[in-house]
């Protein structure tokens, strides 16, 4: 869009995005997520998932593993306007291909259907780890951990054979190896 | 056993060991508490304002003008989202303010109560931090906390939200703690390494400008002298944000003027030609910048800042060096002066013929303009003012549009702390506040509110403090009927179509000023001007000057839209400007 009667700058050159996985070690404490969550509408930043849970309750401290996408210039600065906020002790930075760093997300998945159908969409799941937390005669709740793109597969496939319902995590993330980050 | 303390005689306990003496503020139901306590504490003024907004300038004010942080009272609900503006004005130039705010009683937050908001979640993005207290016990920790992030770092707004039923709870009183280590939120960690290369490009640079902004002014008076033996010690040229003016002396040799949209022709060149771009406390506004993509296309870039987000947002720079500016240019000060062999001499020759290319720029005058014998132009008018103060130390306020480029662009800035304008927000009706609290940190000083019609009106109210303290602040107003900025890009960008910027039915200033009890001077003619201001700066209490202007004039120069700095519009003086003004039209 160019618009010749705006003062602001109109950038022409682009950079390339990539997927980045921000993580963010913050006081647990009222409105904590409602900050770092507008800072990222506030500024226009990308959130594609997000999760968040108390990680350490002695000294109340809770994680926050956010999904996102933008060009190099956007993760620094996604990065230094999360250090800023007074209730933030770190952020981490992964890149999506990084081989150093486990992904996983978590995925409910509700099949009603016959007994055929049900097989068959244990048997799809099977390298997902998949664990059966509730089952009925017509029905079963699976369990899945995967990457997402896996999830988002799994939840196109499994719509044929009876999938009526799945819940999912925004994906988490942990470093390989004994080092953590400090 | 020590003594218990009511949540409202915490708030003055906090306040007193924090050194406030002033508040500026409006009582309302959520704050009777604290306002029935104020009787107690004879240490501490308040400041009764017209209007929350005239609070949070007023506090803004008084924070620039003296580098402490001002204090800001109001009630819950209405009281709350009026200060919102301020906020939101001293969070975008990092201004320090306290902003304490009544909430409804803890048991009724969250029902929709009487004057009951959302405070924390309304002020989120527009504060560096806030609170809600919701225990007493936290109180006079929460308080001591929120004077220190307002004031640490790159300082901001702060806002404690405190319901009640708290102000009457009791417990008891907390001191502040001893200067704690703070959670890596202070950056001033920068090495001699990074100093050492700043001082190679210094020795290398040929084409070197430096740029100063706010951060100069936020570092201390102190900055400002080592800045000065700093750009002396090099010989570099110095150029400054709106914000930064006043560090340099404004009437220096070295002084290459403002930069930026309305920035001079030598300063703008300059930043388009150099080689050495050295960023001091400033943090690339688009204003400032124009076109990204060709701003200073040839330069090796140098960006000292204490906020680390500042690096990199908007323009990639070859040398960070994150910290205190006053700190790091001491450091690259010390460094230059043991380096042996007279460094600084070979370096001055090394930019001379950068200077001569700088004095021929210079020649242009681009702030020129064409005089009149009969109507009084703004610029006339501003440097009159000027003329006729200097002798003086003035503190300068402005409100937002033309008289305030005007103000930068003719007023001379000497000192830091001198000039207080509402840069990143870009808010009218900010100066009249702001010299109400000025006057109050300076209150043997003289205060003036460059101002135009428009904007003075959204905050008029605020004569009735000035006249009620006995303020003898002087709203200089540039009277030209219309919103002048709007009016001009009306004229440059929208073919002229004058659409809604004419000040229709303005009020009469004089009889106004007469109505809120103080004194009024019209003037519409240029012989009178001298006299008539003159006869301002006699009066003892508050002026309101209605200075008739012609309602034409533009302010030149001007970077138009989306173009880099070597492309300006420069006034109706310059012949090259006649040409660009026919076809070039279309490029604006």
């Amino acid at each position: 869009m160019s618009n010749p009667k705006s003062a602001y700058n109109i950038p022409t050159k682009k950079s390339k995005s990539g997927t980045h996985i921000i993580v963010v070690w913050v006081d647990n404490e009222a409105g904590v997520l409602a900050r770092v969550v507008g800072l990222f509408s506030g500024r226009g930043y990308n959130i594609e998932s997000l999760a968040v849970a108390e990680v350490d309750a002695t000294k109340n401290i809770s994680r926050i593993t956010i999904v996102t996408t933008g060009t190099p210039q956007v993760i620094d600065q996604i990065k230094l306007q999360l250090k800023k906020l007074v209730p933030v002790h770190k952020v981490a930075d992964f890149k999506r291909e990084d081989k150093n760093v486990i992904f996983k997300e978590m995925a409910l998945l509700k099949v009603v259907g016959n007994r055929s159908k049900i097989d068959k969409c244990l048997k799809a799941c099977k390298t997902f780890n998949p664990v059966i937390l509730d089952k009925t005669k017509k029905s079963v709740v699976i369990q899945i951990t995967a990457l997402r793109r896996e999830i988002d597969k799994m939840n196109k496939k499994l719509k044929s054979n009876g999938l009526v319902s799945t819940s999912r995590t925004g994906a988490i993330a942990m470093t390989r190896g004994s080092e953590i980050f400090k | 056993m020590s003594k218990l303390y009511s949540g409202a005689e915490i708030v003055f306990k906090c306040l007193e060991d924090q050194d406030v003496e002033f508040i500026f503020g409006y009582p309302g139901g959520a704050v009777l508490p604290i306002y029935d306590e104020l009787k107690n504490h004879s240490s501490i003024k308040h400041i009764l304002v017209r209007h929350e907004q005239g609070a949070g300038h007023a506090a803004e004010g008084y924070a620039r003008s003296s580098g402490k942080p001002g204090v800001v009272l109001v009630t819950s609900g209405p009281g709350a989202t009026n200060v919102v503006t301020a906020l939101t004005d001293a969070y975008m130039d990092s201004v320090p303010l306290v902003c304490i705010s009544g909430q409804v009683p803890t048991h009724l937050i969250g029902t929709d109560a009487f004057q009951e908001c959302d405070t924390t979640g309304i002020t989120r993005p527009c504060t560096k931090h806030n609170w809600l207290v919701k225990d007493i016990k936290e109180l006079s920790k929460t308080l001591h906390e929120a004077f220190r992030v307002a004031t640490t770092g790159r300082p901001g707004p702060v806002l404690v939200d405190i319901p009640k039923d708290i102000q009457f709870a009791k417990i008891k009183y907390m001191k502040p703690k001893k200067e704690k280590k703070s959670n890596g939120k202070l950056h001033s960690n920068f090495s001699q390494e990074e100093i050492n290369e700043l001082v190679d490009l210094i020795a290398k640079a040929k084409k070197p400008v430096v740029y100063t902004g706010g951060g100069v002014i936020n570092s201390g008076p102190e900055a400002s002298e080592s800045l000065r033996e700093f750009v002396r010690m090099i010989g570099f040229p110095i150029t400054s944000t709106l914000q930064g003016l006043g560090a340099f002396p404004g009437d220096d040799n070295q002084f290459i003027g403002m930069l930026g949209m309305h920035g001079t022709y030598e300063a703008n060149n300059a930043m388009h030609d150099c080689d050495l771009l050295i960023n001091i406390g400033a943090r690339f506004d688009d204003r400032i910048t124009g076109k990204i993509d060709e701003f200073s296309p040839k330069s090796k870039k140098v960006h000292i800042d204490i906020d680390p987000s500042s690096i990199n947002k908007i323009i990639k720079v070859d040398l960070a060096i994150v910290g205190d500016v006053n700190e790091v240019l001491k450091a690259a000060v010390k460094t230059i002066s043991q380096k042996k062999n007279g460094f600084k001499n070979s370096n001055k020759q090394n930019v001379s013929k950068w200077w001569e290319k700088i004095e021929k720029w210079r020649e242009k005058d681009s702030l020129g303009f064409i005089n009149s014998k009969e109507s009084i132009k703004p610029q006339h008018a501003v440097q009159r003012l000027y003329e006729l103060t200097k002798n003086q130390d003035t503190f300068i306020t402005t409100e937002v549009g033309q008289h305030q480029m005007w103000a930068a662009q003719h007023y001379k800035f000497n000192k830091p702390n001198r000039w207080m304008t509402s840069g990143g927000l870009g808010t009218m009706g900010y100066g009249l506040p702001a010299a109400v609290g000025v006057q109050i940190a300076h209150p043997d000083k003289l205060v003036i509110d460059i101002a135009g019609e428009a904007s003075v009106l959204m905050t008029m109210q605020e004569m009735s403090t000035a006249v009620q303290y006995n303020l003898p602040i002087k709203i200089f107003v540039l009277n030209n009927q219309y919103m002048g900025m709007v009016r001009q890009w009306q004229e440059l960008l929208h073919e002229k179509n004058y659409s809604e910027s004419y000040s229709e039915a303005l009020p009469d200033f004089v009889k106004l000023a007469e109505a809120y009890g103080c004194k009024g001077i019209k003037a519409d003619n240029p012989d009178e001007l001298d006299l008539k201001i003159k006869e301002m700066l006699d009066h003892k209490g508050p002026v309101i000057f209605d200075c008739r202007v012609d309602p034409n004039e533009n302010c030149f120069p001007m970077i138009p839209s989306g173009k880099p700095h070597n492309q300006m519009i420069l006034g109706p003086n310059d012949k090259e400007d006649n040409k660009i003004t026919g076809k070039g039209k279309a490029l604006v």
